[in-house]
C-alpha cells in the first residue's frame, strides 16, 4: 500500500524545508520527500497548488466521551478534526466520569483507537474528579497514554496543590496544561468584565482572573521546574507575563485559539450563547495582544477548546447557557484569514502553531514530515473561498459564531498514518 | 423580528416622543370614573413574569384592560417552567395561542432580546435581568415631565445599586437621548467605572452629598440583594452612607422632586420621612404606569 502526494508545496518546520515535492507515503509511513519520486504502483494525489504539511495538532479539545454522548463522541468529535485538518488531537478530561483514572484514559485510548478518525491522545485530570483536592493517578495515566494533565474548566484553585501536581508532573515528564482562571474573581461572570457587560446587564469575568492565575503558575513553575502549558490565553497582561517567563528560561509555553485571535466582546451578537466561552471574548487590546503574542513568537500552538453542547443546552437566556463553541472545522480558515492574509505572520510560522508548536509541548513523535515519521499529513489551500455551513458539520453540536462565514483556504484532505481521514468533496 | 419594545437604548427621540405625548392623553382616563376604551378590542396580551411582581404586571394588566384588550397574566411558579419546560419552549407554545403581544419579566439579562430573534410575536419587555426596563423609565419621564417642560439640561441624580438596577441603564439611556445631566451614585462595589460610558452626561460619584447637589430629580433604586453574589455591606451601613435623609434634600435645587421605582424599602435606601415627603412623587410615577403602558400597548399593537 503506497501513496504519492505529487507536487505540492511541501512545508516542514521541523526540517525547515518549504519547496515544490513529492511525498512517498508506504505502511503508514513517510518513506520520501523529494522531487519527482515515482513508484508505478503507487495511489497518486495531486497536490499541484496546495501545501503539504505535517499533520495538524489540537491539543485542546473537548470530545465529551465517556458521559455528554449526546453533544459530541470520540467517533463525532475526530471526524471533525479531520474535516478540520487535524490529525492528532487531545482531549480534556472533564467528562463523566472525569478521565482521573488510568481506567477511563484507558477506555479513551481504547474507544479511539476502534472508532477514531484520527489520533487521540487523552489528557488526565489532576486532581480526582477535578476537584481540586486530592492528586489524581498521574502515573498510572501516563502508563495508560495520557500525554499531559489539566484540571481545564475546573482549574485547581489551591496552589498548594498546584505546586505537588507541578512536581509530580516534572518527575513524570508531564506538561501540566492550566485553565488560568481565579473562581472568585469570575464567580457568576458570563461575558468579559468591560463595557459591555455593563451596558448589558450581565456579570463580567474580569481580566484580573485570568492574569492572577498566570500569574501564580508562572511563579509555580519556577519553583518546580515543571513544564506549564497555558491554556487558551486571552488577555494582555497573561500574554506579556508569558513572555517575561520565557525569556527568563522558564519551560512555559501557551496556545491561543483561533476565537480569540479572531473576535472581541465588540463583535458579538447580544445574549447569543454562540458567542459564550471561557475565557470569554475580550476586549480588542486584548485580542490584538494575543496576535501580537503568536507573532513574537510568545505564543506557539494554536489550539481550538472545540466544546461542543447540544442546542438544547446553548437555546436558553444567555445566563444559563454552558459555555464554550466548536471550532474543529473552522480553525485553519480563521488562522489563515487572520494571521496569514493579513499579513502579520509568514504561512511557515502558521503551519509551525499547528505542528511543531503543541509537538514541542507534547513530545507525540509526530509533526513532522521526516523520513520514518507516522505519515499523519494536512494538505490545504491558502486560497479556495468556501462558506461554512455548521449544519454540515461532522460534529453533534452546532454551537458556532462563524457559521455562514466565507473563508479564504482551508484544508483540502487529511491523511492519518497513511490513509486518508478526510477529502474535501 | 416583529416590533416590540425591548429597550430604551434602540428607541430613539422621536419614538420616545411619542409615547410620552400619548401617555398624557391618557391621563386623564385615570381619574375618570369610565376608564375604558375599545382601541384594542379583540386584542390579547399575555403578561408572562418569570419574576415576582405586583405593580408593573397588574398596571400592564389595567393598562391593557383600559384599551378594552383582554390579559392573561402567568406566573413562573404557576407555569409549566416547575415543570421543565425551556423558556423557548414555552414562550412558543404561547406564541401558538396567537396572542397580539407578550409582556415579559425575566431575572436573565437580555431573555426578551434571545426570544425575540425565535418568535413570530412582539415582545414588550417589561424588566430583565440587570439590563432594561423600559416602561419603567418611560414613566418615569412622564412624571418628570408633568412638574418640568423638558428633560434637557436637568440634573438627575440616580442612586443606589446601580451595577444591578435595570431601572438605572434604561433611565440613563432615555435622559441622555433628551440632553439630561446625569449623576450616578453608589458604593464603588456597585458603581463600575464603565458605565460612565453608558450613554453621554453620566457621571459617577460615591458621594450621596455630591449627588444630590443642585438636582432636579433624585430617582432611589431599591437594593437588590436577592442580585448580589456576595454580601458587600450590610443593611445599616447603606443606609448611613447610601439612604436618602430628609436632611439630604436641601442640598438639591428647592423643588427638586424624589423619585423611587418601588417597592421601597423604607429605611433602607431612604427614610420614611423621605417617603412621604410632600415632594416624593412616587405615587404619581404608579398611576403614571397605567398610562405609559397603555401607550405601548397602543404602539406595538394598535
Amino acid at each position: 500500500m503506497a501513496l504519492l502526494i505529487r507536487n505540492g508545496r511541501v512545508m516542514d518546520p521541523a526540517s525547515r524545508t518549504d519547496r515544490v515535492a513529492d511525498v512517498l507515503i508506504r505502511d503508514g509511513t513517510i518513506a520520501a520527500v523529494a522531487p519527482n519520486l515515482s513508484l508505478p504502483q503507487a495511489e497518486i494525489f495531486d497536490a499541484t497548488g496546495l501545501v503539504v504539511a505535517p499533520g495538524f495538532i489540537d491539543m485542546h479539545v473537548h470530545l465529551r466521551e465517556p458521559g455528554f454522548e449526546h453533544a459530541e463522541t470520540i467517533e463525532s468529535g475526530s471526524r471533525a478534526a479531520a474535516a478540520g485538518g487535524f490529525t492528532s488531537i487531545c482531549c480534556m478530561p472533564n467528562t463523566k466520569p472525569v478521565n482521573d483514572s488510568a481506567t477511563v484514559t484507558s477506555y479513551i485510548v481504547e474507544r479511539a483507537r476502534r472508532l477514531g478518525a484520527v489520533n487521540v491522545f487523552p489528557i488526565g485530570a489532576i486532581t480526582k474528579g477535578s476537584a481540586g483536592e486530592e492528586l489524581a493517578a498521574i502515573g498510572a495515566m501516563k502508563a495508560a497514554g495520557a500525554v499531559a494533565i489539566s484540571d481545564d474548566g475546573r482549574p485547581v484553585m489551591n496552589s498548594l496543590v498546584m505546586r505537588r501536581a507541578m512536581e509530580f508532573a516534572r518527575a513524570y515528564e508531564l506538561p501540566v496544561i492550566d485553565h488560568c482562571e481565579d473562581l472568585n474573581l469570575s464567580a457568576g461572570g458570563d461575558m468579559h468584565e468591560g463595557r459591555l457587560s455593563v451596558r448589558w446587564g450581565l456579570r463580567g469575568i474580569p481580566a484580573a482572573s485570568e492574569d492572577v492565575m498566570v500569574a501564580r503558575d508562572l511563579v509555580l513553575a519556577e519553583i518546580t521546574g515543571a513544564r506549564c502549558h497555558v491554556a487558551h490565553i486571552s488577555t494582555r497582561n497573561a500574554v506579556t507575563m508569558v513572555e517575561y517567563a520565557r525569556q527568563r528560561g522558564l519551560a512555559v509555553t501557551c496556545e491561543a485559539t483561533p476565537h480569540h485571535f479572531s473576535l472581541t466582546d465588540e463583535e458579538m451578537l447580544p445574549y447569543d450563547s454562540n458567542y459564550k466561552m471561557k475565557p470569554p471574548l475580550r476586549a480588542p487590546s486584548d485580542c490584538s495582544a494575543v496576535v501580537d503574542g503568536i507573532a513574537a513568537g510568545t505564543i506557539t500552538a494554536i489550539a481550538t477548546d472545540h466544546a461542543p453542547h447540544a442546542g438544547s443546552e446553548k437555546m436558553q437566556e444567555f445566563e444559563s447557557c454552558p459555555f464554550g463553541i466548536i471550532g474543529l472545522e473552522t480553525a485553519l480558515g480563521l488562522a489563515l484569514d487572520r494571521l496569514v492574509h493579513s499579513g502579520r505572520i509568514a504561512l511557515m510560522r502558521l503551519v509551525e502553531l499547528f505542528t511543531t508548536g503543541p509537538e514541542s509541548v507534547l513530545r507525540l513523535g509526530r509533526g513532522t514530515l521526516a523520513a520514518g515519521a507516522p505519515a499523519d499529513l494536512t494538505i490545504f489551500s491558502t486560497d479556495f473561498e468556501w462558506t461554512y455551513d455548521v449544519n454540515q458539520s461532522f460534529s453533534r453540536s452546532r454551537n458556532s459564531p462563524f457559521h455562514g462565514r466565507t473563508f479564504r483556504g482551508g484544508p483540502v484532505a487529511t491523511l492519518v498514518n497513511g490513509a486518508f481521514a478526510w477529502r474535501r468533496s | 423580528m416583529p416590533d416590540g419594545l425591548l429597550g430604551i437604548e434602540e428607541l430613539n427621540r422621536g419614538s420616545i416622543e411619542a409615547i410620552l405625548s400619548r401617555a398624557k392623553d391618557f391621563q386623564p382616563l385615570q381619574s375618570q370614573s369610565l376608564k375604558k376604551l375599545d382601541t384594542l378590542r379583540g386584542k390579547m396580551i399575555v403578561n408572562l413574569f418569570y419574576e415576582a411582581s405586583t405593580r408593573t404586571r397588574t398596571s400592564f394588566e389595567i393598562a391593557a384592560k383600559r384599551l378594552g384588550a383582554d390579559a392573561v397574566s402567568i406566573t413562573a411558579s404557576g407555569s409549566s417552567v416547575t415543570k421543565g419546560e425551556s423558556l423557548v419552549d414555552t414562550l412558543n407554545t404561547l406564541a401558538a395561542m396567537r396572542p397580539d403581544a407578550i409582556v415579559m419579566r425575566h431575572a436573565a439579562s437580555g431573555a426578551p432580546h434571545f426570544l425575540s430573534r425565535h418568535l413570530p410575536t412582539p415582545i414588550i419587555n417589561a424588566g430583565d435581568g440587570m439590563h432594561e426596563h423600559p416602561t419603567q423609565a418611560l414613566l418615569d419621564a412622564r412624571t418628570i415631565l408633568d412638574r418640568r417642560s423638558t428633560l434637557e439640561g436637568l440634573r438627575v441624580a440616580i442612586i443606589g445599586d446601580i451595577a444591578h438596577s435595570r431601572v438605572a441603564r434604561s433611565n440613563v439611556h432615555l435622559l441622555s437621548k433628551f440632553g439630561s445631566e446625569i449623576v450616578l451614585c453608589g458604593p464603588a462595589s456597585l458603581l463600575p467605572r464603565e458605565l460612565e460610558q453608558l450613554a453621554p452626561g453620566v457621571r459617577l460619584t460615591t458621594d450621596i452629598r455630591e449627588a444630590i447637589r443642585h438636582a432636579d430629580v433624585i430617582m432611589m433604586l431599591r437594593v437588590q440583594l436577592e442580585r448580589q453574589h456576595e454580601a458587600a455591606f450590610s443593611a445599616l451601613e447603606y443606609f448611613q452612607f447610601y439612604g436618602l435623609r430628609l436632611e439630604h434634600l436641601d442640598l438639591a435645587k428647592p423643588d427638586a422632586i424624589v423619585m423611587h421605582p418601588g417597592p421601597i424599602n423604607r429605611g433602607r435606601e431612604l427614610s420614611s420621612e423621605v417617603a412621604d415627603f410632600q415632594r416624593s412623587v412616587i405615587l404619581n410615577q404608579v398611576e403614571n404606569g397605567i398610562a405609559v403602558r397603555m401607550a405601548v400597548l397602543e404602539r406595538v399593537i394598535g
